[in-house]
């Protein structure tokens, strides 16, 4: 069943997908004040009632939804129903939107300016808009835009402008708030902020929830949020969260709407704006707090060249069809509708498969540039290199190898065929001259003067600063090769199945795949239950790309085969020995008291101390949202637990399984039966 | 008796010309197919009548082989390409329709170059020769008992009035039909008949008037026993009318018409009147649980049965005293009512009376939208003050309504028309292609009804509607009547479509009218269908606790190789739409064989057991073996 929804087996090679249209020509030819101010006369919904916004507002707390909740509230609080409503006022006051066309019209001017600057091109496929512009008039729709960047929500109302097309409201996190007047415009450009956690308020998640349903419901306009919830810092696609994707589904699921189509979008920067941020970030200097002045200082940035932005509209998903057979939607029959309930089981299976179907079709989607290729292959050398760089034309010549590869894995990969292998390998490296040092003929990563700027004028950087500055160019780089990691990941995952498994048995392999899958499922967009579909897929890949020979029983792997496999284990080493590294962690140095708060500063200094030794050649593992996510596991899969206690939660280690989760994972077999059966 | 009072005879005369108004002349009754008295029958029936009943043995003889109604009543498009209703017998009949033809060409795609004529007459060498019980044939032979294995007789009872059965007979393709009809008229003949087959082991299939829309009727296939046609068309008499307790006790197989007419004689009536009263009958509508239009005064069939006798494989079935309510464990009523011929024959039937009302009033409101007009019926419900008949038709109907104006015809005239129609469209605001109509009829004594009229359009007001004539609400009743007639028209130029029901809360009406015929809509085009179909519905029925939703769906099969079985597809997904919405399976037309595969998630497993194990005691042999419910 699940099959079905997840992954089709057809051949990737043959996947039809759009051109690109570049936006900016016309803005470099034509006025963008005349652009800004030009008629705008979008199609709508078919069904649409117009309301305006305050209408709207007095819709949300008419609703019997949320009049239900201010009773009950009222009720276990003893507080008058009326101040309780005050309060869902109050709420909805600092969450709604203020859409305004003439806040569009500036957006519209100044970025017009600003894309021309910063970017070469911003290429949009115009069939794709073609058929999100008929989705609209059909059913309300759902923008579900990948994120990477602040600047994903301002380039989707652009584009949508551009287009003619109804303007999004978008659910913004309420860090923006902190940016007065950067907030207030993002208002009226039709955000709507959600605090980033509000727990068990049952109010707040009810105002919440019914203004998103009601502007569903209505068709007001396209709602678009960020199925990822927040910025992938690391340009991987994050496990996607779930509750906006409950809401908008709901009044489907409930027959208040005949369909709601769902709109993929995959935003692809060939610079991210936030590159180096992310990369600090993610080794643990601070996130500056996102205020007004700290944007504009942002202006540095303005004298930089990012490349161009791919923005591709996928094919609309109408959730009937998605619901179609794993849904029995008779299940709201014997219940009023407007009484909220936890969905079911069923509804919650539905919805979480449905949203890394979501995901993968954003990844799917993605423009990958050449330089990713390079940044895979220049990361791998670092790795297991003797430091002195590979030559141009060795890096030139796998870079083909590669593309070739990706192309069959189906990856949407823009390489330009018209220019010679080396050139497009040139151009690509210079546009990140930031990060990567050319001298001789041979490349490698611009280690060493990583942080030069940054190095303090007097006195030497300690050891672990000097470390910290190469991770940030480590870390930068691998943002890049994340890019690609999806197109590899599930034959990378069979590949080191192949290598740890005890045998070549068929049915050994497998649980060796199964585990590791079920290992890095907080760290790749893996659908939870699809463990056979991502085996099949991965083998049909393999054996198409003639690397493996699969028979009823066994797995083989061909003559040229291995070159492709050593290839892909060592694109899946770095998380290997990072989620090694965690588990060491938690074995030998985690003490009574650790929290999850503690943890990152905790092993960061762990790991710190095993690169400094060279016992650890992977900067990268530096990475937080690594430990993060290895924890993570480690959570779900029951080896460290959280325990209640006073004050904070604490984490409880089970050394046996994590040591063996550990071992398993460095390929040692004995232990790995045990562990697999204890999953 | 009928009373002498001349009073009472002018209510009557009024009454017998508006209930059956349909009918211009008084059906064509004739001595011999007047039912013989029954040889059983110990007392003397003491309401005679002196008028014969509608239905002769011979259906036939009246009756379309392959389609609908009388044989002398159909729509055609004349010489000069107008629409047309043939014969005398509807207020309808021998006028022209001049809008019908551009309503079905702009609706369906549909031209009159492109006919699909039905085979013209029955081909008795494509029925099946009987397969004959002849031990059995012979003891009802010896009990004088009229029965028959006539092609024809067989094949006008093997079937309702489902799309796939009337098309099929079109394409003269004919199944599995009963091997012989029976005619008992009355309850002992029955008794003797059920005995027989037991006995002999065949099975039976009662047969009331042939107007099921579920496919009830049909032979299951796989029977290999001799299957008996029990027709109770003769069964028609009223044996007696109580006038102090208002009852009336009739022989099952009474058609509606023919009991409204008779009781009408003496004054009364039971004012359940389904749509298919011309033909159905007294024991097919407490074997289907029936419900009339006018149920917000009478009730539907199980609030006007009193008292009901059924003969099983395992003896007769009946209370034994006629109280009004009993608390006497599980009614055993709801075991007869909606047994759909699958428990035993329903015989004879005490039923509520009422005196026929004084005063009739129709009326129509026109609403700007399809939610007005829902809210306004939700609020019509809420203060409990439904007229007698109050169905709010879509946007598609208002207009295909408007289809089937005639020409030159006073109570025609529509108020669409001039200056009215300026009113409506215009200065209200009234958006022509979304504004939609309710139809009202109300019942009582003058002053009454008035009262009642003025508080009914007061809540209409407040939800935006306006009133908009007693003419237009009564041709919206008497179009019921020729409706059934129009399938057959569009049959003629590849125009399928039929129309199914369900019941709703009220909060999930509007919902379940959207997404139902979105669904349909969907389908068809999924399903290849080449050309957009119509999908429209209205609202029939008002309850405390939600309505009755009826929807219509029709289109033109041109392109399509196997038209009946893409209909069939699209039915199904749209009854799964009414479950998947919150809709009941059916709330009137019954299950039968066409919606059986839903009855477990309706009644869930342990309510399929209860019925199972009813029918396990009752008919251990399955002798009436129609496979409906279950
Ligand atoms: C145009 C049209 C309009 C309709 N409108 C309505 C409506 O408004 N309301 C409504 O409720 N229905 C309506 N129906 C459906 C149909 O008329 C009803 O189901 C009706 O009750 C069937 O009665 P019948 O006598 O025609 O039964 P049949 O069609 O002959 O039989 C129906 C089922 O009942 C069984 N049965 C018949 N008589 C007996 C008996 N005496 N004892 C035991 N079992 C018996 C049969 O075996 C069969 O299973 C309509 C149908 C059509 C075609």
């Amino acid at each position: 069943m699940a099959s079905k929804a997840v992954y089709l087996h057809r051949d990737p090679m043959l996947k039809k997908r759009d051109d690109f249209e570049d936006i900016l020509e016309e803005r470099r030819r034509s006025s963008d004040l005349r652009y800004a101010l030009r008629c705008y006369t979008p199609l709508l919904y078919k069904g649409l009632t117009p309301f305006r916004a305050d209408e709207l507002k007095t819709m949300v707390l008419q609703s019997d939804q949320l009049q239900y909740v201010i009773n009950q509230v009222s009720k276990q609080t003893s507080v008058t129903a009326d101040e309780v409503e005050a309060e869902a006022a109050a709420i909805l006051e600092e969450m709604a939107h203020h859409l305004q066309i003439s806040t569009i019209r500036f957006f519209a001017f100044v970025l017009s300016k600003v894309f021309k600057t910063l970017f070469r091109s911003v290429c949009v496929n115009e069939e794709g808009v073609q058929r999100l512009q008929q989705a609209i008039q059909e059913h309300p729709v759902v923008l579900l835009p990948s994120h990477r960047s602040y600047m994903d929500f301002l380039l989707m109302s652009y584009i949508l402008y551009t287009y003619d097309l109804p303007l999004p409201v978008i659910a913004a996190g309420m860090d923006f708030m902190g940016m007065k007047i950067v907030g207030e415009m993002l208002r009226m450009s039709g955000a709507f902020f959600i605090r980033r956690s509000f727990g068990g308020d049952k109010l707040y998640w009810a105002v919440f929830s019914e203004y998103v349903r009601v502007m569903v419901k209505i068709g007001f306009a396209p709602v678009e949020f960020f199925l990822e919830g927040t910025r992938s810092r690391t340009a991987k696609s994050l496990t996607p969260k779930l509750g906006l994707l409950n809401i908008v589904m709901e009044p489907f699921l409930k027959g208040e709407l005949f369909d709601v189509s769902l709109v993929p979008v995959s935003i692809s920067y060939e610079r991210v704006l936030e590159e180096v941020l992310y990369a600090r970030e993610l080794l643990g200097v601070p996130k500056p707090k996102e205020s007004t002045s700290g944007l504009f200082k942002a202006r540095k940035v303005l004298s930089e060249d990012y490349g161009s932005i791919h923005v591709y509209f996928g094919q609309p998903v109408s959730v009937r069809s998605l619901a179609e057979g794993r849904v029995n939607r008779s299940q709201f029959n014997l219940m009023p509708r407007h009484i909220p309930r936890k969905p079911g089981e069923e509804v919650q299976s539905f919805v979480n498969d449905s949203a890394y179907r979501l995901v993968r079709a954003q990844e799917e989607n993605m423009v990958l540039k050449p330089w990713v290729l390079l940044a895979v292959l220049l990361l791998q050398d670092q790795a297991a290199g003797d430091g002195r760089g590979t030559s141009l034309d060795e890096l030139t010549e796998r870079a083909v190898w590669l593309r070739d590869l990706c192309r069959q894995f189906g990856a949407f990969l823009h390489w330009p065929d018209h220019m010679i292998p080396s050139q497009v390998v040139s151009s690509s490296l210079s546009l990140h001259r930031g990060l990567v040092r050319i001298s001789e003929g041979r490349v490698q990563l611009a280690l060493d003067q990583a942080g030069a700027e940054a190095r303090r004028p007097l006195g030497a950087a300690t050891p672990e600063e000097e470390l910290l500055n190469r991770a940030v160019i480590v870390l930068s780089c691998a943002s890049y090769r994340n890019q690609a990691l999806h197109v590899f990941i599930r034959p990378a995952l069979l590949a080191s199945a192949i290598q740890t498994a005890s045998s070549n048995q068929k049915q050994d392999v497998y649980n060796s795949f199964s585990f590791l899958r079920n290992m890095f499922s907080n760290e790749f967009i893996l659908s939870p239950g699809a463990a056979v579909q991502d085996f099949e897929e991965a083998c049909y890949l393999l054996v198409k790309s003639g690397a493996l020979q699969i028979n009823q029983q066994e797995v083989l792997v061909t003559e040229t085969g291995q070159k492709t496999l050593t290839f892909l284990t060592s694109s899946l080493d770095p998380f290997l020995q990072g989620y090694q590294m965690v588990c060491r962690f938690l074995c030998e140095e985690a003490s009574e008291g650790l929290t999850e708060k503690r943890f990152v500063p905790a092993i960061r200094k762990f790991i710190v101390q095993h690169l400094l030794t060279g016992r650890l050649r992977h900067a990268e593992v530096l990475s937080s949202d690594l430990q993060k996510n290895a924890l993570a596991a480690l959570l779900r899969l029951g080896a460290v637990r959280k325990l209640r206690g006073r004050g904070e939660e604490q984490l409880e280690v089970n050394k046996v399984m994590v040591n063996s989760l550990e071992d398993t994972l460095g390929g040692n077999l004995p232990t790995q039966k045990a562990v697999v059966a204890r999953l | 008796m009928a009373s002498n009072s001349s009073d009472r005879q002018r209510v009557a005369q009024h009454r017998l010309r508006i209930i059956t108004g349909h009918l211009q002349r008084p059906a064509d009754g004739d001595a011999d197919i007047q039912a013989a008295e029954c040889k059983a029958q110990e007392t003397k029936p003491n309401v005679a009548s002196s008028e014969g009943r509608t239905m002769p043995r011979r259906r036939q003889e009246i009756m379309k082989w392959n389609g609908w109604g009388y044989s002398d009543s159909k729509f055609l498009y004349n010489k000069k390409g107008q629409a047309e209703f043939t014969g005398k017998r509807y207020k309808l009949s021998g006028l022209i329709i001049p809008a019908l033809k551009d309503w079905m060409e702009g609706t369906f795609g549909a031209s009159l170059q492109h006919k699909t004529p039905a085979t013209p007459i029955l081909n008795t060498s494509a029925v099946q020769p009987p397969t004959l019980n002849e031990a059995f044939v012979d003891e009802i032979k010896s009990t004088g008992i009229p029965f028959s294995h006539d092609p024809e007789d067989r094949v006008f009872r093997a079937h309702g009035h489902c799309l796939h059965e009337i098309f099929a007979l079109r394409e003269g393709k004919i199944g599995r039909v009963p091997d012989m009809v029976i005619w008992p008229s009355c309850h002992n003949d029955v008794v003797k008949i059920v005995e027989l087959a037991c006995k002999h082991n065949v099975c039976l299939i009662p047969f009331g008037g042939g107007t099921s829309v579920s496919s009830a009727l049909e032979c299951p296939p796989e029977e290999t026993r001799t299957i008996v046609s029990l027709d109770t068309s003769q069964m028609n008499r009223i044996l007696w009318i109580d006038e102090k307790n208002l009852t009336a006790h009739v022989e099952a197989g009474i058609i509606g018409q023919d009991l409204e007419r008779l009781l009408n004689e003496s004054g009364y009536c039971t004012g359940h009147e389904p749509d298919s009263m011309e033909f159905s009958s007294l024991g097919g509508w407490v074997a289907t649980r029936a419900s009339g239009m006018k149920k917000n005064i009478y009730g539907n069939i199980e609030d006007l049965v009193v008292h009901v006798k059924m003969v099983t494989p395992r003896g007769v079935i009946e209370k034994g005293c006629q109280g009004p309510r009993m608390s006497t464990g599980p009614d055993i009523h709801h075991f007869i009512m909606g047994s759909e011929g699958t428990l035993g024959v329903v015989t004879e039937v005490t039923m509520k009376i009422r005196p026929i009302p004084e005063y009739q009033k129709y009326g129509s409101v026109v609403f700007p939208n399809f939610e007005q007009g829902v809210a306004c019926l939700r609020e019509v419900a809420r203060q409990r003050c439904a007229p007698a008949s109050i169905r709010l038709m879509d946007n598609e109907q208002f207009q295909f309504g408007h289809a089937l104006k005639p020409q030159v015809s006073s109570i025609f005239t529509s108020f669409l028309d001039g200056l009215k129609k300026f009113y409506i469209t215009k200065f209200k605001g009234f958006d022509s292609n979304r504004l939609c109509v309710a139809t009202l009829l109300f019942e009582g004594d003058r002053e009454k009804v008035l009262q009642h009229e003025k508080q009914v359009y007061d809540i209409a007001a407040k939800f935006g509607g306006l009133a908009a004539g007693e003419d237009n609400g009564q041709r919206g009743y008497m179009l019921t009547f020729v409706i059934a007639y129009l399938r057959d028209l569009g049959m003629d130029y590849y125009v399928i479509g039929e129309s199914f029901e369900t019941s709703v809360p009220w909060d999930r009406v509007l919902d379940i009218c959207r997404n139902v015929k979105a669904r349909i809509v969907r389908e068809c085009k999924d399903k290849g269908v080449q050309f957009p179909p119509l999908s429209t519905c209205r609202v029939t029925q008002t309850y405390d606790a939600g309505a009755c939703v009826y929807f219509y769906f029709a289109f033109n099969y041109r392109g399509l190789s196997d038209p009946v079985h893409v209909y069939e597809q699209v039915e199904h997904a749209a009854r799964e739409e009414i479950l998947a919405n919150g809709g009941s399976l059916s709330h009137h037309h019954g299950v039968g064989k066409l919606r059986k595969e839903w009855m477990r998630e309706t009644v869930s497993d342990v309510g399929l057991g209860m019925i199972k194990s009813v029918k396990d005691y009752v008919d251990p042999n399955n002798i009436f073996g129609n496979r409906n419910l279950l």
